[in-house]
């Protein structure tokens, strides 16, 4: 019953799903941005730079985006006013999981990187900008596990 | 889950690769732009070829996915004006990036003629090519018709 009501969506939850897409498909475009040019970089600065800056100025207002917009949608269709006896989907729950413990990746991976933009300087930061390299692709992989979640919906 | 499901679910993780790496091809063009000299074009080349790989793989995919989920689906057809909507403007994206992967194609080939000449310092050429108008009009044309994709896919018009 509840993955039927869940498959009828009203056109007032459009707009914020279209808000959701957009966010999770920018974040999760800065994340493939950043490890495929953390990894291929060899040494560029340019490229290291630009690898971490994709994080930072596309990635983090992608996240901040898809994460607002998942909790205007879980209101709107009631999740958060289920009786106590009802369990939630296993699918809300995956995509919770990838969001907010991804938060926690997402952030260190922001620190990480900053540091090691900033060691660049001194011709450091390699270490700390593989860390955030792989990251940025533990992340792109907990996305697309998120969105396989989401729209199969599997109990 | 379902056989359909499975269908359904690949093809949206499809699109979520496409409109992934169209991104990371914006994030990548954008700063192709303040790059002057061969060896710096050369490695933004690189991880060019892998979003571009990776938008090929979705267009493939959402498409081919798609097409299947509409035929396996009673719900809806091939021949719903919403669903060739969808199938005309993902061949206007197509041709799109088609199109400007061949303008960009054109820096790294000009990079690479500049590095076996032994010339490694800024060049004027190199520096238009990388800001080709030409190529950045088609990646906007072909994000435009993939953003009016999405959009057509949640509101479904006439469905």
């Amino acid at each position: 019953m509840l993955e039927l009501l869940a498959a009828i969506r009203p056109d007032d939850q459009n707009f914020p799903l279209l808000l959701h897409i957009v966010g999770a498909t920018v974040a999760f475009g800065a994340f493939l941005a950043c490890a495929a040019s953390l990894a291929l970089a060899r040494g560029e600065t340019r490229l290291l730079r630009l690898g971490y800056f994709s994080l930072l100025l596309v990635g983090l207002p992608g996240f901040i985006l898809m994460r607002l917009s998942a909790e205007w949608i879980y209101r709107k269709q009631g999740w958060d006013d289920l009786p106590a006896q009802i369990k939630q989907p296993a699918w809300l729950g995956i995509g919770f999981f990838v969001a907010d413990v991804g938060a926690i990746l997402f952030l260190v991976a922001l620190v990480l990187g900053g540091i090691g933009v900033y060691q660049l300087r001194n011709g450091g930061g390699a270490v700390l900008l593989r860390i955030t390299m792989a990251s940025a692709l533990v992340l792109a992989v907990a996305y697309a596990v998120a969105v396989w979640a989401m729209t199969g919906k599997p109990n | 889950m379902s056989f359909e499901d499975w269908i359904f679910a690949i093809h949206l993780l499809s699109a979520a690769t496409l409109v992934g790496a169209l991104v990371m091809s914006w994030i990548l063009i954008v700063g192709l732009r303040s790059v002057e000299t061969a060896d710096t074009t050369l490695s933004f080349s690189r991880v060019i070829m892998v979003g571009t790989a990776a938008i090929w793989v979705g267009l493939v995919g959402a498409i081919g996915f798609g097409i299947w989920l509409a035929v396996l689906r009673d719900a809806f057809h091939v021949w719903d004006g919403w669903v060739i909507g969808a199938i005309v403007l993902w061949a206007i994206a197509t041709a799109a990036i088609a199109r400007s992967v061949r303008e960009y194609r054109k820096s790294a080939d000009k990079a690479r003629e500049l590095v076996v000449s032994g010339q490694t310092g800024p060049n004027a050429e190199l520096t238009a090519l990388n800001r080709t108008s030409t190529g950045l009009l088609l990646r906007a044309l072909a994000s435009a018709a993939i953003v009016l994709i999405v959009i057509d896919m949640i509101w479904k018009p006439g469905a």
